[in-house]
């Protein structure tokens, strides 16, 4: 691709939350005015911001959340399979972040006391299994225990002007260099 | 592209239409339809697909530590989490009044949230379902076609949305999973520059909640029949009040009104919320059914969130908002579905005039800023904090042992509160608009319009996040694949028989 075409075509971006919270795509937004920019400089693809629910040839995915169910792994190699570009956007995605507080427990067990039995709840409760709700995973998994991912973006979630500083680099087509400042893990 | 397909028992004949995912909302449902050979609804279910299982983990914390922890079970209204943690952890440790400054903080990062989640919904997410039409061009269906076609709109939106953050990030910390709150208070106060530099504000957005309110009605009187009848029902109300029946999105007691308006239930002190509510299973979703005790679960399901608040309420204490409210309400009770959104716009201009109040007290910029344990320790540490979030009433119950670490917990989030609600949009869009018709993405998008008016954070609901692409599948009485519809990332339409 040369330079003309290049300037011609918008790069495409996807983006998806996995098993977190919807905070790193919050974070996203927190850039505020930068939005009105960012939408002349790239297209979206699927994302939660979109109706485009099936991932076309993307140039960036940037993944929200780890992987706690047999859905989240399908949707994580579907976007390897799309996005030339992967980026884990912050804890839950690089390392399982809170939910993988569930993995020193028992799935079954955990399910069986919040739907089975306890106080506030009908005495006819029963943990869910209809073949509509895919199969929880034992433990929740970061998501580069599955597939290739080429960056790591830190924070939980990563500030607003740290998604900034990163976007516009990759969409430069340089390579992410972050301040110090910008790299935070809380 | 990964294909999901069911099969079901082959009698009686139906075939099945799977929505999944949903988007424009925050966390991860599906929507299930059957049908009969002559295309009619038989039964439309919305599922919730995930489970993160916080109530479990949460037990052996340390108790200082949970305000902070629960706000990663939603990046949009993490406040929420972070104060009705916060109050339940008071209750529980005996302290019975917090600091002055302590509550007007915690007010205004509420307040704060109110405003932000609210211009999220509406302004990124609903907004160009309303602008464009429910089956206007799917590439065009999003935060980005408005910024096109309508900037002042979108601008006005992401400023309002950022005024709101900015309150969050000064009151506690961080815009998103803030450390503000604390057991028996807060941690910080404003500074004079920051509480001058919202000040200043204070006028442009007070304008622009106005416009918004007009915008909603003005789109009402546009088409009154489709914003009147659109997934429209009747259902029972609950929310919060303060002591006197006035809106109080932070503190109050628990009020119920019927379909008519009259009050079921009033006063309730939150502490006794499992009284009042008992919560009922499916196997279907990982979302229970709450319902009032006294009613049942076939006639004590209610609604809850803006449309809810607005009419439960006895008036807005602050002007603006209260005569938007009166206008809203000249016909009578208001059940549509769609009327969720007007009732959000009066709230976000209620929740600003309420930053603009609190910015004038004093109490921000200095004096104590917790509360000090009781010298007598409570026999029992439990404790139940409520607050409204912006999609409705949100439960916290916790239970501390004598090592400080949690023993026990519930939550009750908002969006599970409209679970029965939602599904009954489902079916009543499903009714008017799907039966016999030929699936397409427009029709489908009509289904989740009527989702979406909730605002739904269905990642509060299940504790988890997820999403597939779209396709679906309509699978014979006897199990085979008959037809497949796939949108396309373009949002073209593919069918392909089996």
């Amino acid at each position: 691709m040369n330079e003309a075409e290049r300037a011609q075509r918008k790069p495409r971006v996807a983006t998806v939350s996995l098993a977190g919270c919807f905070g790193c795509h919050m974070s996203l937004l927190d850039i505020d005015e930068r939005l009105f920019t960012l939408f002349n400089l790239v297209e979206f693809d699927r994302s939660p911001l979109t109706d485009l629910k099936h991932c076309g040839a993307c140039d960036f995915g940037l993944v929200e959340g780890g992987l706690c169910n047999s859905e989240n792994v399908l949707v994580l190699r579907e976007f390897r399979a799309y996005c030339k570009v992967l980026v884990a956007v912050g804890a839950c995605a690089i390392n399982g972040g809170l939910p993988a507080q569930r993995n020193a427990l028992d799935v079954g067990h955990i399910l069986s006391e919040i739907y089975r039995a306890r106080p506030g709840l009908a005495a006819s409760g029963a943990v869910p299994n209809d073949p509509e709700l895919p199969l929880p995973l034992a433990q929740v998994h970061p998501i580069h225990e599955v597939v290739h991912i080429d960056y790591f973006l830190p924070g939980c979630p990563p500030s607003a002007d740290a998604i900034w500083a990163f976007l516009t680099a990759l969409i430069a087509g340089r390579k992410p260099q972050l301040d110090h400042a910008l790299i935070r893990f809380d | 592209m990964p294909v999901t397909t069911f099969t079901e028992t082959p009698c009686p004949p139906v075939r099945r239409v799977v929505i999944d995912p949903l988007s424009r909302v925050e966390g991860h449902g599906k929507v299930t339809l059957l049908l009969d050979e002559h295309n009619r609804v038989q039964q439309a279910r919305l599922h919730i697909v995930e489970f993160r299982g916080f109530e479990s983990f949460i037990v052996g914390r340390p108790y200082w530590e949970v305000p902070v922890m629960v706000q990663r079970l939603c990046g949009i209204c993490p406040v929420s989490h972070h104060l009705a943690a916060s109050k339940a952890i008071d209750v529980a440790l005996g302290i019975q009044a917090i600091p002055r400054t302590a509550e007007v903080m915690r007010r205004l990062m509420h307040y704060g949230q109110i405003m932000q989640s609210h211009a999220l919904h509406f302004f990124h997410l609903s907004s160009p379902d309303l602008l464009f039409g429910f089956d206007s061009n799917v590439t065009q269906r999003n935060i980005m076609g408005v910024a096109a076609a309508h900037p002042d709109i979108a601008r006005q939106g992401v400023l309002l949305r950022k005024f709101g953050q900015e309150v969050i990030r000064m009151t506690a910390g961080k815009r998103v999973h803030g450390t503000g709150s604390v057991p028996g208070g807060v941690n910080r106060h404003l500074t004079h520059a920051e509480r001058d530099e919202l000040a200043a504000q204070v006028p442009q957005m007070l304008a622009w909640c106005e416009q918004a309110v007009e915008l909603v009605a003005t789109l009402h009187a546009q088409n009154p029949a489709l914003y009147d009848h659109f997934g429209s029902f009747r259902s029972n109300w609950m929310s919060i009040v303060r002591a006197d029946g006035a809106m109080d999105l932070y503190d109050g007691v628990l009020r119920v009104r019927d379909a008519d308006g009259r009050i079921l239930q009033d006063g309730t002190n939150v502490q006794d919320y499992l009284g009042l509510i008992e919560e009922a299973t499916e196997a279907w979703t990982y979302m229970k059914f709450p319902y009032l005790r006294a009613l049942g679960r076939e006639g004590g399901w209610y609604r809850v969130g803006p449309l809810a608040r607005v009419q439960n309420c006895s008036h807005i204490p602050s002007p603006r908002a209260e005569t938007q409210r009166q206008r809203f309400l000249i016909r009578g009770p208001v059940h549509a579905t769609l009327a969720y959104h007007w009732a959000r716009m009066i709230e976000m201009l209620h929740a600003m005039e309420v930053i603009a109040e609190l910015l004038q007290d004093e109490a921000l910029l200095g004096g104590a800023l917790t509360a000090p344990l009781p010298l007598q320790r409570p026999a029992r540490r439990e404790g139940v904090g409520v607050i409204e979030a912006p999609r409705g009433t949100l439960f916290h119950h916790y239970v501390i042992g004598d090592d400080d670490l949690v023993s026990w917990c519930n939550l009750i989030v908002s969006t599970t509160h409209n679970n029965q609600a939602m599904n009954e949009s489902v079916r009543v869009v499903a009714r008017d608009y799907f039966d016999g018709r030929a699936v397409s993405e427009g029709l489908l998008n009509h289904i989740e319009v009527a989702i979406r008016a909730y605002d739904p954070c269905l990642s509060c609901a299940t504790h988890a996040l997820g999403s597939m692409p779209l396709q679906v599948n309509l699978i014979g009485a006897d199990g085979q694949l008959l037809e497949r519809v796939l949108r396309h990332g373009d949002g073209r339409i593919e069918r392909s028989a089996a």
